[in-house]
């Protein structure tokens, strides 16, 4: 058997990965593919953690992290679209409408 | 064996998540985060949590990347970080304070987090989650419902063309 650390381990690297693409990407929809990259690093390690404690409790968190994925990916993704019917490029760093 | 299969599992995933950062196409990212959500199906199956395994096979790989595809088609994208790129400096500050920020979670989660004894693994199959689900989290299971109610009507609202 694997011991815990090793996936808590995996998921802080994935999670660092995924801030990486946060950051050093300039296409909204790749910015996207890395938060669910991070929301899935913080999943392993919430499976991971519950089974090191003996509960069911990181899991039914997990289920409740799925749930909100969907539902931020769906209107992340449309607002994604309206903003491109707007502005025809997609890049995030144009998008300083609102900068004082 | 198992930990080889963890080793394989986990260099699957840093490979694919690499190339998710790595890949100028957001097609390919796409395809690389399917394999990504997929070996993290897997690893849930290697820690004994079936249901989750198929559930984010199911969500992840299927719903969700299928979004994604669909929402690269309509764009068209591939031109978009081609041009000169006005913050490069700041990219390149990127990966030493991402490197940064790996060592503190490593070593926030080296302190302690880990430290206590472990237990023996709950049964990760639907009957073990449903009833945790349906007693303890029966509040948030059903204002999930909500959630996602909100999130499809959001999406239409956001996605009508005004006539």
């Amino acid at each position: 058997m694997v011991p815990e650390s090793y996936y808590v381990a995996l998921s802080a690297v994935l999670f660092s990965m995924g801030v990486l693409g946060v950051l050093i990407r300039r296409n909204p929809l790749v910015i996207f593919m890395s938060i669910e990259l991070m929301l899935n690093a913080a999943n392993l390690a919430l499976v991971a953690l519950g089974q090191r404690h003996g509960t069911a409790e990181g899991q039914a968190l997990v289920f409740f992290v799925l749930c909100v994925a969907a539902a931020e990916v769906a209107v992340g993704l449309a607002i994604i679209v309206a903003i491109f019917r707007l502005r025809r490029r997609l890049s995030v760093d144009e998008l300083s409408t609102l900068r004082g | 064996m198992s930990l080889f299969t963890f080793a394989v599992l986990a260099v699957l995933a840093i490979g694919s998540a690499a190339g998710l950062l790595l890949r100028r196409n957001p097609i390919h990212g796409a395809l690389f985060l399917v394999v990504n959500l997929a070996t993290v199906a897997a690893l849930f199956l290697t820690l004994r949590a079936e249901f989750l395994a198929a559930v984010q096979v199911i969500v992840y790989a299927g719903a969700i990347a299928v979004l994604f595809v669909f929402a690269i088609m309509v764009l068209i994208p591939g031109k978009e970080e081609t041009g000169p790129d006005p913050l490069r400096g700041q990219r390149w500050l990127a990966v030493p304070i991402v490197a940064v920020f790996l060592i503190l979670l490593a070593l926030g989660l080296g302190s302690g987090v880990l430290g206590s004894a472990a237990k023996p693994a709950v049964p990760g199959g639907a009957e073990a989650l449903g009833r945790v689900l349906f007693t303890d989290y029966l509040f948030p299971f059903e204002v999930t419902s909500v959630l996602l109610l909100a999130a499809i009507v959001g999406v239409m609202a956001l996605t009508k063309r005004r006539a």
